[in-house]
């Protein structure tokens, strides 16, 4: 499998997964 | 001038200012000196010479010094709530995954990306092999950078006060 940080677009998707997964643990520590 | 002023107020300017210049140079090298490297070499003969030799040392210096003063200036903020920041402490939870990524990517500047640059810039001495390691090593640890900026940035802007609700944080 090709590492998706080898493209610019691959790295900004990645970037906005992480984003996402960190939201809804950040939410989940709130207790929202 | 209170403390205050100068913790709450100057260290936030300051943050940010070096926070840009830090964050613009990650996305100078990310999105234009990369690609426009690779253009240079397949150039005959090639035309990348000026920008290893004049551009990228010049926007390193900047960009990891710009890395350090982030860092204190985000320390300098925190104060004395850096220990319920730093371990996500309601109301403290988005500031501090916001936080902890940006320390990880200034630890991925000094400890990964400079020393590996030094090797490619011929600062220290490295072989034609370590030379290629040391290319691959430092352009991976910037892309992770570029990728945790994004996150970064996100709980960074969405942290204040009047825009932690929006959020639901």
């Amino acid at each position: 499998m090709k590492n998706p940080l080898d493209t610019l677009w691959g790295t900004v998707i990645s970037g906005l997964v992480l984003t996402a997964v960190l939201y809804y643990l950040a939410r989940s520590l709130v207790g929202a | 001038m209170s403390a205050d002023f100068i913790q709450m107020g100057l260290g936030r300017w300051l943050h940010i200012m070096a926070g840009v210049m830090w964050i613009g140079l990650l996305y100078y090298f990310n999105f234009v000196q990369v690609d426009a490297l690779k253009a240079a070499a397949a150039d005959s003969p090639p035309t990348g010479g000026g920008i290893t030799k004049h551009v990228a040392p010049r926007a390193l210096f900047y960009f990891r010094w710009a890395a350090l003063v982030t860092v204190l200036a985000g320390l300098m903020i925190m104060g004395s709530r850096a220990g319920q920041v730093l371990t996500f402490k309601p109301p403290y939870v988005g500031i501090g995954i916001g936080a902890w990524l940006g320390i990880l990517m200034f630890i991925n500047v000094w400890g990964v990306i400079w020393p590996n640059q030094k090797k490619i810039l011929g600062i220290v001495p490295a072989s034609d092999d370590e030379k290629a390691r040391a290319r691959r090593t430092a352009f991976l640890a910037s892309r992770t950078n570029t990728m945790l900026s994004i996150p970064m940035l996100f709980f960074m802007s969405t942290s204040y006060t009047f825009h932690r609700p929006l959020f639901g944080l």
